[in-house]
């Protein structure tokens, strides 16, 4: 019997209870895609370094996936005291004919288990669906050959799945169950009679507030988007707490002018619905500020998330070519295990990094068709703070975190040309007592232009040099897939005679064509590699200097960066998604009840002889709004929380920004426009009169 | 000059197995300017009759003629604008937006004929003056009492200039007081501007405010009787005589 009324009820409400059921499917389904990556990905061909990458994704995607799982319960329970709170009525004619609440619960229970199994199985069903297509993603992402793949039922992912949604389910439950015992009959009555008083908010207060929040706003904006390296960790949060609460108080006044605003424009207003349209909308505007601020925090961070995650893998994997001209690298330097300070690498015996192999009876140029070999130096008197010339003092105030103790790279122009020659690079001139700043990493770089800008006078080993340029030049010596240079001194040969250089580089390319005899070569290379660096560590093991041998290659780097590209992409794309997804449910649920409420003013407008395309406009702006109002605010906010993300961004690159932002905004426009699509076709056939 | 013709109307619901003849054959005429009030017990078909007319209902069989235009033919596109163009709605429950203020619920029915906003300022006066509700123009339906209510959803009914007012019990909701100050409006729109309605009720108080009164019973037209030259307490009684014969609960609302 009381399965009979929980299955009718069901099918009664099924209106309502579809988006509900929808964003249920949606939801089991998008945790299981991104649960299932692990298993889906045993059948690319991927090297070992790259099977590490993805057991890291992995364990990241399940802590993420904690994460998500709260916002995704916190929504069911939105969802489902949502639907509970439209059937109050039926509740207390349930209860009036005398059934216990007891009763009461046992039938909710009933339909949450329904509907929960019901979307849990058709969630499952299409997320195995969905989890192909991500495997083409992922080998995509990963650059992966997938000739060997084959379908996949990802267990564990299953298990996963239907434990946290379980469990989803019960606290939903519990939830209802606590809800049904507070219920007092005659609320439950008279909750139809809702009040309709409409407070009209004082317009000059909606004005002050408006312009007060709009201050506020534009202040959090300009400290965080326009000098985000003044702001220290403490008053990040400061900031994104006054971007929320301006949020908040700008919908809330926005709220109130418009339709003081629209009112006032009498020949507009008394056209068509609009009357019907604007009240409609003003009268739940009030209710709907609070949700509209979280909806918009949401969709901020969905788009933040979104953008910042293609940005990086997108730049990064442009960057490679660029930055990584080079096969191999190896570095070799010392320091100190006291003091932890550099030491000159010609403290061992006057090695350098050539020498250092040819002690282990290893040539270092074997295997290399062509090659650099340079020094690096350092000088204890010329660090980060000696650099900046007259400026110093300005640049030390304005950017207090600075490590302005770090020495300075020094390279002599003509080790520079011959690695350029190497990288096929332009290779730079240099005059007599002149020097030449190299920094590729952006907020370095305009802090040192400051100091060149003011003509700054160096001293180098009792050398003046002055600079040549009034800027940075752009450049690099270490092969990486970033901008990481935060500043090299190119220095004429002269200035270091006599001066014991403190690291040594060896940077090549392989005697080989073919990538499988890179492959091969690198092999060897790396053996060799492996030998000469553990013979060193042994060499002398109680001395306090130690002299350390390290090697980056092309295969590495580019193997690392693909990698992290796909991990922050598909961790991107699984906390966006989530974010986009609730927002649409949020609004699609206020929206869709609301049309139902409103079932009578559209067949009283009906009655007067409204034309139906006028109504369905009507309803059209009414949803548009509420869906648009919410991203409008959330592009803003973007435009600066991308800002300030660009500064952390920019050791992976931001060159591909743009790209990622269309990218993000077609998955806005698809997700979120599709939530609004079913959202208003949904509301129409519900106030669409049966003749 | 006639204005609405009813021709053998019928309208059935169910199916073969369950068929409830709501209207069993109905035909009457209405002529311009004059007050008809339609009576029945309930079920008797009175307000599927009007549902009819108001073209919110179809017919099962016949024609409805509202001066040139059989409206049983309209597509519903039509039906919009004729309802739009050509009637006035009032009912029970005043069916006002709850949203918007008096004057705005007077003037969407305007708005939506899409007359121009000066234009609609000045009509809405004209009728919240006719109607007496000046005075609540800028309330909002919940600050109102129901006579204010069915006042101002009359003022909706008729500042279109309509054709045919239709009135669905309107004193239904109201207490005696109102009613009667509404129906006294009701008299003062038929004889001084010349509008036409039609009121469906069981109350014969109220419908002794009508020019004329048809009885229907079963879906049938009973009786008929017009008001001619007595007074509207005699009519009452001849009212009231005819509800006795008719039996059912129009007498018990008595």
């Amino acid at each position: 019997m009381l399965f009979k009324i929980s299955f009718q009820n069901i099918r009664k409400s099924l209106r309502d209870y579809a988006i509900y059921f929808f964003t249920l499917i949606i939801g089991v389904s998008v945790f299981y895609v991104f649960n299932a990556i692990e298993e889906q990905s045993v059948y690319l061909e991927v090297s070992s370094g790259t099977k590490e990458i993805i057991r890291l994704l992995t364990s990241m995607l399940s802590g993420v996936s904690v994460f998500v799982s709260l916002v995704l319960g916190f929504l069911i329970v939105y969802a489902s005291r949502f639907l509970m709170k439209r059937r109050n009525r039926e509740f207390a004619l349930y209860l009036l004919l005398g059934m216990g609440k007891g009763k009461l619960s046992a039938i909710l229970l009933t339909e949450t288990l329904l509907i929960g199994i019901g979307s849990l199985a058709a969630g499952l069903f299409v997320g195995v669906g969905l989890s192909q297509v991500m495997s083409a993603l992922v080998a995509d992402l990963f650059e992966a050959n997938m000739s060997s793949y084959r379908f996949v039922l990802s267990g564990e992912a299953v298990l996963k799945t239907i434990v946290y949604f379980g469990i989803m389910y019960v606290v939903v439950m519990l939830f209802d169950s606590v809800m049904v015992s507070k219920y007092k009959l005659l609320d439950l009555m008279q909750s139809d009679r809702k009040s309709e008083k409409q407070r009209l908010k004082n317009p000059i207060l909606c004005i002050v507030v408006f312009a007060l929040a709009a201050g506020m706003l534009g202040y959090a904006y300009y400290r965080v988007g326009f000098k985000p390296t003044g702001l220290s960790e403490k008053l990040v949060p400061r900031f994104i707490l006054m971007g929320a609460a301006s949020t908040f108080l700008i919908f809330w006044s926005v709220s109130g002018l418009l339709l003081h605003i629209i009112a006032s424009m009498k020949r507009m207003y008394f056209k068509s619905l609009n009357c019907f349209t604007f009240r409609q909308i003003s009268s739940r505007i009030n209710t709907m500020v609070c949700s509209m601020t979280v909806i918009c925090l949401m969709l901020f961070v969905a788009i933040c998330t979104l953008s910042a995650a293609f940005s990086i893998r997108n730049s990064m994997n442009a960057n490679l070519d660029a930055l990584c001209p080079a096969d191999a690298a190896l570095y070799y330097e010392g320091y100190d295990r006291d003091s932890g300070n550099s030491v000159s690498v010609k403290g061992q015996d006057g090695l350098d990094i050539g020498a250092m192999y040819e002690r282990y009876g290893c040539d270092i140029a074997e295997n290399f068709s062509e090659y650099v070999q340079l020094s690096v130096y350092h000088s204890a008197e010329f660090s980060w703070a000696d650099s900046f010339g007259d400026k110093a003092e300005e640049i030390m105030t304005q950017y207090p975190f600075l490590a302005y103790a770090t020495l300075e790279d020094i390279v002599t122009v003509s080790d520079y040309n011959r690695l350029m020659e190497l990288y096929g690079r332009e290779q730079l001139k240099l005059g007599k007592d002149e020097y030449i700043l190299l920094c590729d990493f952006q907020s370095m770089k305009e802090v040192r232009d400051i100091g060149l800008a003011g003509g700054a006078e160096i001293t180098v080993f009792g050398h003046c040099l002055q600079p040549a340029y009034d800027h940075c030049l752009d450049g690099f010596i270490q092969i990486s897939s970033q901008h990481l240079n935060t500043g090299i001194f190119i220095v004429p040969d002269e200035t270091v005679e006599g001066i014991e250089p403190m690291q040594s580089f060896f940077i090549g390319n392989y005697a080989a064509e073919s990538a499988a005899e890179k492959a091969a070569v690198e092999e060897k290379v790396r053996e060799t590699y492996g030998y000469v660096a553990g013979q060193a560590e042994q060499a002398d093991p109680d001395s306090r200097i130690r002299y350390f041998l390290t090697i980056d290659t092309k295969m590495d780097i580019s193997e690392a960066t693909i990698g992290l590209g796909a991990l922050v992409a598909l961790l991107g794309l699984y906390i966006g998604l989530v974010f986009l997804i609730s927002c649409g449910v949020i609004l699609a649920l206020k929206q869709l009840s609301e049309s139902i409420d409103s079932q009578r003013r559209y067949s009283m407008l009906r009655k007067i002889g409204a034309e139906e395309r006028d109504i369905s406009r009507s309803l059209f702006r009414q949803t548009g709004l509420f869906f648009l109002l919410p991203l409008l605010l959330a592009c803003v906010h973007s435009v600066f929380g991308i800002r300030f993300a660009m500064v952390f961004l920019e050791i992976f690159g931001t060159e591909k920004m743009l790209e990622s932002i269309l990218i993000t905004s077609g998955i806005i426009l698809l997700i979120y426009g599709g939530y609004f699509l079913i959202t208003y076709l949904c509301g129409k056939s519900i106030i669409r009169e049966k003749i | 000059m006639e204005l609405l013709r009813i021709q053998q109307i019928e309208k059935y619901y169910g199916n073969r197995s369950s068929l409830t003849k709501a209207i069993d054959d109905i035909s009457f005429t209405v002529d311009e300017k004059e007050f008809v009030a339609i009576m029945g017990a309930s079920g008797s078909g009175k307000t599927t009759l009007l549902n009819c007319i108001s073209t919110i209902d179809r017919v099962t069989a016949g024609h409805i003629w509202l001066e040139d235009t059989d409206i049983t033919t309209l597509k519903s596109r039509e039906l919009n604008r004729f309802r739009r163009e050509k009637l006035g709605f009032i009912f029970q429950d005043f069916n006002l937006l709850d949203t918007l203020t008096a004057y705005e619920n007077i003037s969407l029915a305007l708005s939506i004929q899409k007359l121009p906003a000066k234009k609609i300022e000045e009509e809405v006066r004209t009728v919240a003056r006719q109607l007496d509700v000046e005075d609540v123009l800028s309330k909002y339906p919940y600050q109102m009492s129901g006579g204010q209510k069915q006042r101002v959803a009359s003022a909706r009914a008729i500042v279109t200039n309509p054709r045919l007012i239709l009135a669905d019990e309107p004193t239904g909701a109201l207490d005696s007081r109102s009613a009667k100050l509404l129906l006294e409006r009701f008299n003062y729109l038929n004889r001084e501007q010349g509008a036409t309605i039609m009121m469906v009720t069981h109350d014969s108080f109220t419908a002794s405010y009508a020019s004329r009164v048809l009885f229907i019973k079963d879906g049938r037209v009973f009786d008929e009787i017009g008001r001619g030259a007595d007074s509207r307490k005699q009519f009452f009684n001849k009212i009231i005589s005819v509800v006795t014969l008719l039996g059912g609960d129009v007498s018990d609302a008595l």
